[in-house]
């Protein structure tokens, strides 16, 4: 019996150890070889990157022609690897714990900062971004997001995009409404027209965390409020942000202009809600492929600039966040010099040009968005947006952080607002204050 | 190794002396002779024994050692740079009145409530169905394997399955229970609010009780069917039966069975991360995915090992407190 005994104990704690195990653990995939010293052809890199396109497998078909142009200019083989956005995050973690990983890996923007804290990226110093063309070769408003204020960068812009107020034609033209919103109070009004007929006016992403962070912010933003004060520490519980956050969750809880269900999407619901008409109004980024591919045609709906609280959009009442992904090169690449080519091949003009022409998303590259005139209508309200009235998300190390907590903050208050609670500011607050609790440490 | 042994071991065997000088060959060939009377089976288990080690202990080593270092994002690149926090991460993980603190006691009790449902009501049901099919009847043996289904099901794939029913829109579950039963008056949340709890719990049974009824059928098979006759003629009805003769026998099965499934249903990670996603609602945030968000999501891998510590300490404490009251009851019994 004693043996049992002991053995059951061991064997609990076996069990146990998995989770003390995955907190230890670091995988490597991957990995950089060949390449003489001071040469870089016939070297081999490895390329992390994330899931732009409709699926893993789109994205290798758009890539893997570009990879092969390279590889013909400058002998350099690039092993890609698409990585879903769900793991992404964890995969740089460990494999800036392990010190074993990519050379090059794309990152969504806001994470540039908290990233560039753990000090895995190669910082791109004067030196080092003149290889890949000075940071004169970039839009200022996309290089704001590569890292904290006053520090090197760690990662330079490869594919923009801006928040755009997405709205079905045909339902607006029949509850006899002629133009776009322009302030919430307009948007909310008009929502409130179109809401009938089990139909909504706006379609949300009530449990995706990355949304509710970008429109709060936005929101807040506009009421002149700010997440974080000028040392990086979290400010939440300000009157601006509960009020931020209370309009965003009222869309659903007092105004009704949101289907109660949409408090659990975060699968991307949202978009094919609108594309089926069950919904009047969207805000995203660059919607255009994923409507189409849910069957919507690109003139059924129109794109306007977001709404604002009152005035005109500009970099001072801004209506969107700078929002794209960024391309860095991990500082325990064995091939640098191979890596830092190839981020220059990738952020080139006409690489920029191509790329961002298959994704949708809006070139970067200075030269690249000049050649380029955009394809569409929605096109050249993303690119106003972008280039006129957005701000980019704080870069402060702690912004990740500030993601998951907020953003699981806001979920719950939607899915009071959804069960019919009542969500007052008190209770907004003691949300806020609950998150930024546990930003300590 | 075992070649060696073998090699050595007659000529140690055949002229062992007392009472002369020992050489160091001699010495030798003594320690072989005692390797070879107690010692070599210990021998044969030391490869396993070393691999127990690599795989379990020393990943739970560095888990340990992690806990008391203040690993944020700014030391993961050079983790051993990390400045030692003392006990400082632990204050924290147990200070209730704080904001972190409070979550993870609110988070166990949560853990605790999923974990008796789920393990309770996955034994109820997986003995029941045991028992009942225990008499051969038609179509047993197709009913005993669609039992166990859920058993043999990739997690992932019938969670995701499981999330697809449970949706507010389009949801199996509320089309059921809303529009063609019209049992609720309006549709439910399941995977926001209160109800992921139940969700959680559905899900766990769901999976679970296959395993149960499996352990169940198989501690069946060791019972003398003579039992059941003789009692019979001394008149016990089928409850008599149940609780007499079937519930005593099937008792060591039921000691680790419970055991198990506690284990499982305390640790289990993928099903509530693949039904609520990284931050799950907070009815329904056990502890594993607490962890989780505390260490990944936060960045903040020392917090998150000294939770899994205390973690294992609260595991290691149950276990050993249920092996000692099961077997000593047993044993008197």
């Amino acid at each position: 019996m004693r043996i049992t005994r002991v053995s059951a104990v061991a064997a609990a704690a076996a069990s146990v150890c998995v989770l003390a195990a995955a907190c230890g653990g670091g995988s490597s995939s991957g990995g950089s070889g060949g390449g003489s010293a001071g040469s870089t052809k016939n070297a081999t890199i490895t390329y992390w990157a994330s899931n732009q396109g409709a699926s893993l497998q789109a994205d290798y078909n758009t890539l893997n022609p570009e990879l092969k142009k390279f590889k013909q200019q400058t002998g350099i083989t690039v092993k890609l690897q698409v990585i879903g956005w769900a793991d992404l995050l964890n995969r740089i973690l460990a494999a800036t714990t392990s010190g074993q990983g990519p050379d090059v890996v794309n990152i969504g923007n806001t994470w540039s900062a908290s990233l560039q804290a753990t000090g895995a990226f190669l910082p791109f110093d004067s030196n080092t971004i003149s290889q890949v063309g000075g940071t004169s070769h970039f839009l200022a408003s996309a290089m704001g997001s590569t890292g904290a204020a006053g520090q090197t960068p760690t990662a330079v812009p490869i594919y923009s995009l801006a928040y755009g107020l997405y709205y079905n034609k045909a339902e607006f033209k029949a509850a006899g409404i002629a133009n776009p919103p322009a302030t919430w109070d307009e948007m909310v009004a008009d929502g409130k027209k179109l809401t009938k007929g089990g139909n909504y006016g706006l379609a949300i992403e009530g449990a995706n965390p990355s949304e509710n962070i970008h429109n709060v912010f936005i929101l807040s933003k506009q009421k002149g409020g700010s997440f974080f004060d000028a040392s990086g520490n979290p400010t939440f519980t300000t009157a601006a942000n509960v009020a931020a956050v209370q309009q965003w969750v009222n869309f659903m809880a007092t105004d009704k202009i949101v289907n109660p269900g949409d408090a659990e999407y975060d699968q991307n619901q949202s978009l094919s809600d609108f594309a089926k008409g069950k919904a009047a109004m969207l805000l995203w980024q660059a919607a255009g492929t994923t409507l189409k591919a849910d069957g919507m045609a690109p003139d059924a709906y129109g794109v306007a600039a977001p709404p604002v609280e009152s005035g005109t959009p500009s970099a001072s009442n801004p209506d969107s966040m700078v929002a794209g992904i960024n391309i860095a090169v991990f500082k325990g690449s064995k091939n640098q010099a191979a890596a830092l080519k190839f981020v220059k091949f990738m952020t080139s003009q006409s690489e920029s040009t191509v790329l961002n022409g298959k994704y949708g998303s809006i070139p970067p590259v200075k030269a690249a968005l000049a050649a380029t005139p955009p394809a569409n209508q929605e096109q050249t309200v993303l690119r106003d947006v972008l280039s006129n009235s957005a701000v980019a998300l704080p870069q402060v190390p702690k912004e990740a952080q500030f993601e998951t907590t907020v953003g699981a903050a806001v979920k719950n208050l939607f899915a009071d607002a959804a069960a019919g609670k009542p969500v007052s500011a008190a209770t907004v607050k003691q949300q806020l204050a609950s998150a930024q609790a546990q930003m300590a440490g | 190794m075992t070649v060696s042994i073998r090699h050595d071991a007659p000529s140690a065997g055949s002229d062992t002396g007392r009472g002369r000088a020992p050489d160091p060959g001699r010495r030798s060939s003594r320690l072989w002779q005692r390797v070879r009377k107690g010692g070599l089976p210990y021998l044969f288990l030391l490869p396993a024994l070393l691999l127990e080690l690599l795989i379990h202990f020393i990943p739970m080593i560095f888990g340990i050692l992690i806990s008391f270092k203040q690993l944020t994002l700014f030391f993961i690149r050079n983790w051993q740079g990390a400045p030692w926090a003392g006990w400082s991460n632990y204050h924290v993980a147990v200070d209730f009145h704080a904001a972190i603190g409070s979550a993870l006691l609110h988070s166990f009790w949560v853990t605790c409530a999923f974990t008796v449902l789920a393990v309770g009501l996955s034994w109820l049901f997986g003995t029941v169905a045991a028992i009942l099919t225990q008499d051969t009847f038609r179509g047993r043996a197709v009913l005993r394997t669609i039992f166990l289904t859920p058993f043999a099901l990739p997690v992932y794939a019938s969670v995701i399955v499981w999330a697809f029913m449970f949706q507010y829109n389009n949801g199996l579950v509320n089309q059921l229970l809303h529009n063609t039963l019209g049992i609720t008056s309006k549709p439910s949340f399941w995977l926001i609010g209160h109800n992921s709890f139940f969700a959680l719990v559905i899900i766990s049974i769901w999976r679970n009780w296959p395993f149960a009824f499996l352990c169940v059928m198989a501690g069946l098979q060791g019972i003398p069917r003579d039992l059941y006759e003789a009692s019979a003629i001394d008149g016990a009805g089928i409850w008599q039966q149940i609780r007499k003769i079937t519930m005593p026998s099937l008792r060591a099965v039921n000691q680790v069975l419970v055991l198990v499934l506690f284990l499982w249903t305390f640790n289990d990670f993928t099903t509530p991360f693949v039904l609520f996603g990284s931050s799950a609602p907070s009815p329904a945030d056990v502890i594993s995915i607490h962890i989780y968000q505390a260490s990944f999501i936060t960045w903040n891998f020392g917090e998150g090992s000294a939770m899994s510590v205390l973690m294992l300490l609260f595991l290691l404490v149950v276990t050993a407190a249920y092996l000692l009251v099961t077997s000593r009851r047993s044993s008197n019994g």
